[in-house]
């Protein structure tokens, strides 16, 4: 499409806006994870790198970190598990009810995560007396991240057709055979980017675990949420964000390369990237 | 596509109704843990026997200090070695955080306020305490044991930890002249010339603060005690506070948020502890704070032992440590409380606290005699006012609906 | 064996369908909307009146509280008013940048801004709102900034609510409607073009209606997502929304806060059932 020279630069000039926009409070973060004081004035005093070897002598940061890392793979599992499950029941089958199960997928996603968090939180502890831990944190994850891989594994089986898989089945494969062989290696790329998609989601989840953590347990976010606020821990947090931010750019960069066809990216990736880091 | 939409109509009425079926069979058969502490709330210890190596507390915020904060101030490293017991600290924000976390059952200890404890005690989380297994218990202040919030029927149910008053802090470039007064934060003519900076107690305890100075401004409402207030007393105070909140910037819960926000000018005036005062005033902020001429609210904190407590014994030998003289001349100077232990006070202790000053006791009124004995200590409102109204008082439920309220 | 269960399943879809579904379904149906049934039951217990622990009698004291009080009236107004001001700043902000993504930036150029529009969608929500609480501090950057103009920022409250939200949900809008310009064919705006139509007109005309639905669609996210928030406005305000009526009242009464939760559930249904007529979930 033609637009006029001012057109086109007013485009181009509110987009570089908004882009801008959505990146100076990072960098504001940055300057501050190398603030030489303590607190949050602005401009800082001085420059320092002190506080990144700090960081990772910082006991409470690191196990926080480990508990994120520990849930997360657990949570991704399920996830990949469950949402590859149903994404090719949905695909690859007709049935009643189908409608319905794109629907319950992605319900954990659409309700605000306060919803999810206090309805998980009252099971636990008023009715199924279960003690929350672990389990219980990467219960609340699992639910919410099985749309991220649905969403993507769906997407890249309804593009390839199920043509093979039937040829498969009439050569007198097994249906583990024909999944192993068949069906696996098409979607495997789709399975890692929801993978990485998920793992990201779950890492940086806060809202429902807020609700779902043990009083003792503090995923990483729950520990940067406690500590931002103590003068000694403050720039620790800094730097934690810092690294937070620059750790969830590789996975989101992967996953965007697997997806790379345009149309996948824009409705697949799109949607995948959309809803499914839609839980903060 | 109507059949579709017929189909999937079914499909989510089947799938509704079966997830409350579910619910329902869960909440039938599931524990009803609710049900079985509403005895004595559980075995009084008879004896203390070997540490078990672990012990998970909750505490106020710098009570449990263990050298993260300050590496010079710690009294749990030393307790650690000694008994073997890894201490595992959960810091509570608000007497409601602290019972619900005491609900869970996960934890052995509590510094509770006398807000909580007649909660934790009624509720049967927390056991009567053998005080012959705290030697050091028969130092405490007598003003301190036996009160109605730390017993029943003359047994304790914990081991004093310390008292203090709520002060009003200001920010001494902003807030001109000095006040001494809680009209600061009350008068809309003080209080607006800090709009947007007046801060206050994020938590439903706070009502009493309001009906406190309604006490001494709106004699005629007749309030003897602010928590013991009828229809006409408890929407008065509601109303005062309603008439606050035009000028509040930020109520505060977390204490380090509320020195951050002191620090960097977010917040210029309002209630704080002393804790917050004492951060501030090392750091070199500009701030003063004083015991305004109406009084004020307080806290007496007692340390409570679960009735589910995983580690009875090594919370035995917690409360007989947080009770040794050094420990507690350490903590009531690093707080700004008054110390529950009377030897605290002598200068061989005082002097090797955080903030070394033999008149620390003095100065913090320890014996009670001067304003300490007078302040309006949280306790647990009830419906039984105590005195010839008879049950009209508002209970806790009331003020937490009306704190909601407040807040808007 | 392998070959005993190919036979049990050859020629029977719905068993196959079936026992994939057994997994997933049965997580969702007995875990999420188990509890979420539970939630609504425990919206009818009770609290003891001096230990405060819940009690499971049933009473509808708990919605006569939220419908007679007006506290909750209107909290409930001021957060779905927040959410619509959010979704509409986030369109606005959104359109542009994802036109020119679609429809005017270069391929190698595009999947570049995708990428830098990505990443900060990914960078911990929680860091985006505490970057915002020191940008908006009184001592922060954004004062310092406005100093030499003679203003100042707005400080903490409602109005904050408002500005880290858009922020922090824009790439949420973003993403949806790119995909959405991307979704339609340049034939199409060619076509308008040759038949005379000025710019704007090919807007108005030919391009709103085709991206409306994928503006429906990231709206669900922006709305959602604002409607039950509880620590953007814990750090940036003390007002009171109704995730953070929520968070703190479950601390002291289950029942109510079970209670109160269902009001977002019913606005969310609401909304998705109206999104879901505009077309939105063949974009989402």
């Amino acid at each position: 499409m033609r637009l006029t020279r001012r057109n086109e630069r007013l485009l181009r000039l509110a987009s570089a806006a908004t882009l801008a926009f959505i990146y100076l409070p990072l960098l504001v973060i940055l300057v501050y994870a190398f603030s030489a004081s303590t607190t949050q004035v602005w401009p800082p005093d001085g420059l320092t790198t002190k506080w990144f070897g700090e960081a990772f002598n910082n006991s409470g940061a690191r196990d926080a970190f480990l508990l994120s890392l520990e849930a997360a793979a657990f949570a991704t599992t399920v996830a990949l598990i469950l949402g590859t499950l149903a994404s090719m029941a949905v695909a690859r089958y007709r049935f009643f009810g189908r409608e319905t199960i794109s629907f319950l997928v992605i319900l954990p996603i659409a309700l605000p995560g306060i919803v999810t968090g206090v309805a998980l939180n009252t099971s636990f502890t008023q009715v199924l007396g279960v003690e929350l831990s672990l389990f219980t944190i990467v219960v609340g994850h699992a639910t919410f991240c099985i749309v991220v891989v649905y969403n993507n594994v769906v997407a890249r089986l309804r593009r390839v057709s199920g043509n093979f898989e039937e040829a498969s089945a009439d050569l007198g494969a097994t249906p583990w055979m024909t999944f192993r062989r068949v069906t696996l290696p098409s979607m495997r790329t789709a399975l890692v980017a929801g993978g990485l998609l998920a793992f990201g989601l779950s890492f940086d989840e806060i809202i429902v675990t807020t609700f779902t953590a043990g009083a003792g347990e503090q995923t990483l976010p729950i520990w940067i949420l406690t500590n931002f606020s103590r003068p000694s821990q403050l720039p620790i947090v800094n730097v934690v964000a810092v690294l937070v931010v620059l750790i969830s750019i590789i996975p989101v960069y992967l996953a965007n390369r697997l997806s790379r066809d345009v149309g996948a990216a824009a409705g697949a990736g799109g949607a995948v990237a959309a809803e499914g880091a839609a839980m903060p | 596509m109507s059949s579709d939409a017929r189909s999937a109509r079914w499909a989510w009425l089947a799938v509704a109704g079966l997830s409350v079926f579910i619910a329902a069979f869960a909440i039938g058969c599931g524990g009803s843990d609710s049900s079985d502490s509403t005895s004595a709330g559980g075995e009084m210890l008879s004896e203390v026997g070997k540490g078990e190596g672990e012990l998970n507390l909750i505490c106020w915020p710098s009570y449990c200090e263990d050298g993260s904060t300050d590496p010079d101030v710690d009294w749990i490293s030393d307790f650690e070695k000694q008994t073997g017991c890894q201490v595992n600290v959960k810091i509570g924000n608000t007497s409601d955080e602290m019972v619900q976390l005491m609900r869970t059952g996960q934890y052995d200890g509590v510094s509770a306020s006398g807000d909580a404890t007649l909660r934790l005690i009624d509720g049967g989380d927390v056991a009567p305490v053998n005080t012959d297994l705290v030697p050091n218990y028969a130092d405490i202040f007598p003003g301190l044991k036996d009160q109605p919030f730390n017993s029943v029927d003359g047994q304790m149910y914990g081991i004093p930890h310390g008292r203090g008053a709520n002060l009003l802090m200001w920010n001494t470039d902003e807030v001109k002249p000095a006040p001494n007064s809680w009209s600061a934060v009350f008068d809309p003519n003080q209080a607006s010339k800090q709009k947007g900076h007046v801060t206050a107690y994020d938590s439903p305890i706070y009502i009493a603060d309001a009906a406190l100075y309604l006490m001494a401004h709106q004699p005629d409402l007749g309030i003897t005690n602010p928590y013991e207030l009828d229809e006409d007393q408890f929407n008065a105070a509601i109303d005062l506070l309603k008439q606050q909140r035009e000028f509040i910037g930020e109520y505060w819960s977390d204490y380090a948020k509320q020195i951050q926000s002191f620090a960097n000018g977010d917040s210029t005036v309002g209630t704080t502890w002393p804790y917050q005062f004492l951060a501030l005033q090392a750091e070199g902020d500009p701030v003063q704070s004083t015991v305004p001429e109406e009084g004020s609210t307080g806290w007496s904190d007692t340390w409570m032992i679960s009735s589910e407590a995983q580690h009875p014994n090594c919370m035995y030998m917690w409360m007989n440590h947080i009770t040794e003289p050094q420990v507690q001349a350490d903590v009531a100077e690093w707080f700004g409380e008054a110390p529950a232990n009377s030897k605290a006070c002598e200068p061989q202790y005082l002097k090797k606290g955080p903030f070394p000053d033999v008149k620390h006791c003095e100065k913090y009124d320890a014996s009670g005699e001067k304003y300490l004995d007078d302040l309006y200590y949280w306790t647990t409102p009830v419906s039984d006012c105590g005195d010839d109204r008879g049950d009209v008082c508002k209970t806790y439920d009331d003020w937490v609906q009306g704190w909601t309220e407040v807040k808007g | 064996m392998g070959h005993r269960l190919a036979d049990l399943f050859h020629g029977r879809p719905r068993l196959q369908a079936g026992t994939l579904l057994a997994g997933p379904v049965g997580w969702l149906v007995i875990g999420y909307l188990g509890s979420l049934a539970i939630l609504l039951i425990a919206s009818f217990w009770t609290l003891g009146e001096l230990s405060g622990e819940v009690e499971r009698t049933f009473t509808l004291d708990n919605f006569k509280t939220i419908v007679d009080d007006s506290v909750y009236r209107t909290v409930t107004l001021r957060t779905v008013g927040i959410a619509a001001a959010v979704t509409v700043t986030d369109a606005l902000l959104a359109l542009p940048l994802a036109f020119y993504m679609a429809k005017v930036a270069k391929p190698s150029r595009q999947s570049l801004l995708v990428v830098a529009v990505l990443v900060p969608l990914w960078s911990s929500y929680l860091v985006k709102a505490f970057a915002w609480r020191t940008i908006l501090s009184e001592d922060g950057i954004l004062n310092w900034a406005l100093d030499p103009l003679g203003l100042s920022g707005p400080g903490y409250g409602t109005l904050a609510v408002w500005l880290v939200m858009s922020y922090i949900w824009l790439p949420y809008m973003i993403i949806p409607i790119y995909a959405g310009f991307d979704r339609i064919p340049d034939s199409v705006l060619s076509a308008s073009e040759d038949l005379g139509a000025k710019a704007w007109i090919t807007f108005r005309r030919v391009i709103w209606p085709l991206v409306f639905p994928a503006i429906v669609a990231g709206s669900i996210f922006t709305f959602s997502l604002t409607l039950g928030d509880f620590i953007a406005p814990t750090l940036v305000s003390s007002t009171q929304f109704i995730g953070t009526v929520v968070k703190s009242t479950i601390t002291t009464n289950l029942p109510l806060a079970a209670a109160y939760s269902i009001v977002p559930i019913l606005i969310m249904i609401v909304y998705l059932l109206i999104a879901r007529r505009l077309g939105a979930f063949e974009h989402v």
